[in-house]
């Protein structure tokens, strides 16, 4: 036992390495997790954006962290992809019949998905900063940035594995990220909630995406966040835990 | 390290799913070894017992000794002097033939995976296709790729779940070769197939699995002593599809 477990961080990056190689083999995955929510950036920016009206200078300052949010999940769907190939073809079951720290199956995944959801957030930005997006944030402003952005991704890379392990067939693992991508146009990211019809409002203002959209442009801005920060927090902690729980419960079911 | 010379020993092993009883006592002994096949029909729990007996799957009761460790009590050192190689080949699409076993090699934590990936790609004849993505390779290549990986690390007992289910006559040939090799290398292979000839070929030891228990189990030759003895019959010799196959297959070869 005592050998087995020495190896975690060996094994742990086995599998990271495997997965990020699926990534930057798949050309699809590239342009999904990346290339879109760009091509969104430029739509918003360059067609609709002279339309709406936020009450800032800088459309791009508002858009950003709702593109960012897009592109995580649409990211965290090829998460629950991978793992649903890796039961379907067996290759789970090998690993598993192996000497090795078995829970790093599942944890190279998660890792997988928190290292490429950065990769496609830090190349979304720099295209935003040469679209003219500008922060005075400070360093630690930048970090509560990237905490919640952290923590946004596990709670949904959490709800992947869920769908991962207990999808029926590959468009069943994606489907449950539609609707997640679909949040972020019911909520603050684009347009200011204030010109929506009441019931409508009243579910932007309370769903999870405001909040985290709210505190993200309020840090980048280095405006006061409020108390957006400490709802966004709890939600994207309480997703992951609630998440969490369910897909250990999953996992032992199906493995 | 193990005082018998057993590779596996089960005895009493029992298995439900939920109302289902797949196996209701199972008992058998694998030499060391020696090439032992199980022998049942789709659905009479071959792969529930190669599934218990790799740690994937945990039994209700029984004793399971595999290669002188305790399935319950030692997994992780059952899980380190065996090998699975599944019902359809478990190998990574994406990644090529040679990053697929020199990804074992680092997973059983080899010192020099890419040496090891490189003898075993020369040994299955795949040096040529080895930079290639596996989702280029051809069924029995694949399944090459996927024995060779279960060599990987040199484990002592090899499990081959319906090793030539799906493959062409050629491919199912060159499956045969590869398990008496190992087998003549000392390695212990246990084989599940539904195929009779295969058992016939290639098997030390017949285990025939039937309703949840082992019915008969022995050496060939022990088994065709419980049937009455053979009769001389004379019948005309008609050559079966399969060796018409190989045989022209065969001409064409040589023709090249």
């Amino acid at each position: 036992m005592e050998t087995i477990k020495n190896y975690f961080f060996m094994d742990l990056s086995v599998m990271l390495g495997r997965s990020m190689r699926h990534i930057f083999r798949s050309m699809d995955t590239i342009i999904t997790v990346t290339i879109t929510p760009i091509a969104m950036m430029l739509l918003f920016v360059y067609v609709f954006g002279g339309a709406i009206q936020t009450g800032t200078a800088n459309y791009v300052n508002y858009l950003l962290p709702g593109i960012l949010l897009i592109a995580i999940a649409s990211g965290i769907a090829y998460t629950a992809y991978r793992l649903f190939m890796d039961m379907q073809r067996g290759i789970l079951e090998r690993f598993h019949s192996m000497p090795i720290a078995r829970s790093t199956v599942l944890w190279g995944h998660v890792l997988t998905s928190l290292v490429s959801n950065a990769i496609s957030v830090v190349i979304i930005i720099l295209v935003a900063l040469i679209m003219g997006f500008r922060s005075s944030a400070g360093v630690l402003s930048c970090l509560a940035v990237a905490g919640i952005l952290t923590l946004f991704t596990l709670a949904l890379t959490w709800i992947a594995v869920i769908a991962g392990l207990s999808a029926k067939s590959v468009d069943g693992a994606g489907a449950f990220s539609y609707p997640i991508i679909f949040l972020p146009f019911i909520s603050s990211a684009f347009v200011p909630t204030g010109t929506m019809p009441s019931a409508v409002r009243a579910f932007a203002e309370n769903q999870p995406v405001t909040s985290i959209v709210n505190a993200m442009r309020a840090l980048l801005s280095d405006q006061p966040v409020g108390n957006d920060i400490w709802i966004a927090a709890v939600w994207c902690i309480g997703i992951m835990l609630v998440a969490y729980f369910f897909a250990m419960r999953v996992y032992k079911k199906r493995v | 390290m193990n005082m018998q010379n057993k590779a596996i020993r089960v005895k009493g092993l029992k298995k439900s799913y939920k109302q289902l009883e797949v196996l209701k006592g199972v008992d058998f002994e694998v030499e060391q070894g020696s090439i032992f096949a199980l022998l049942g029909s789709n659905g009479a729990g071959k792969t529930t017992i190669v599934k218990i007996l790799t740690t994937l799957l945990k039994q209700d009761s029984g004793t399971t000794i595999v290669n002188g460790f305790d399935l319950v009590s030692e997994p992780d050192h059952v899980r380190q002097s065996i090998s699975l190689t599944g019902q359809f080949a478990a190998v990574d699409e994406i990644l090529t033939g040679r990053e697929n076993l020199s990804m074992i090699a680092r997973l059983r934590h080899l010192s020099h995976p890419r040496q090891v990936a490189d003898d075993l790609l020369k040994r299955f004849s795949l040096t040529e296709a080895a930079d290639r993505g596996v989702s280029t390779y051809s069924g029995g290549m694949r399944r090459r790729l996927d024995i060779a990986m279960s060599l990987v690390g040199k484990p002592q007992l090899i499990f081959l779940d319906e090793p030539t289910t799906g493959l062409d006559p050629e491919g199912r040939i060159e499956v045969w070769k590869i398990v008496k090799e190992l087998a003549d290398g000392g390695t212990t292979v246990f084989l599940t197939t539904q195929y009779l000839e295969e058992a016939e070929q290639l098997a030390d030891q017949i285990a025939i699995l039937h309703e949840g228990k082992i019915i008969v189990s022995g050496t060939l030759a022990e088994l065709k002593k419980l049937f009455p003895p053979a009769k001389v019959e004379y019948i005309e010799k008609q050559p079966t599809l399969e060796e018409i196959f190989l045989a022209i297959i065969g001409q064409k070869m040589e023709e090249k």
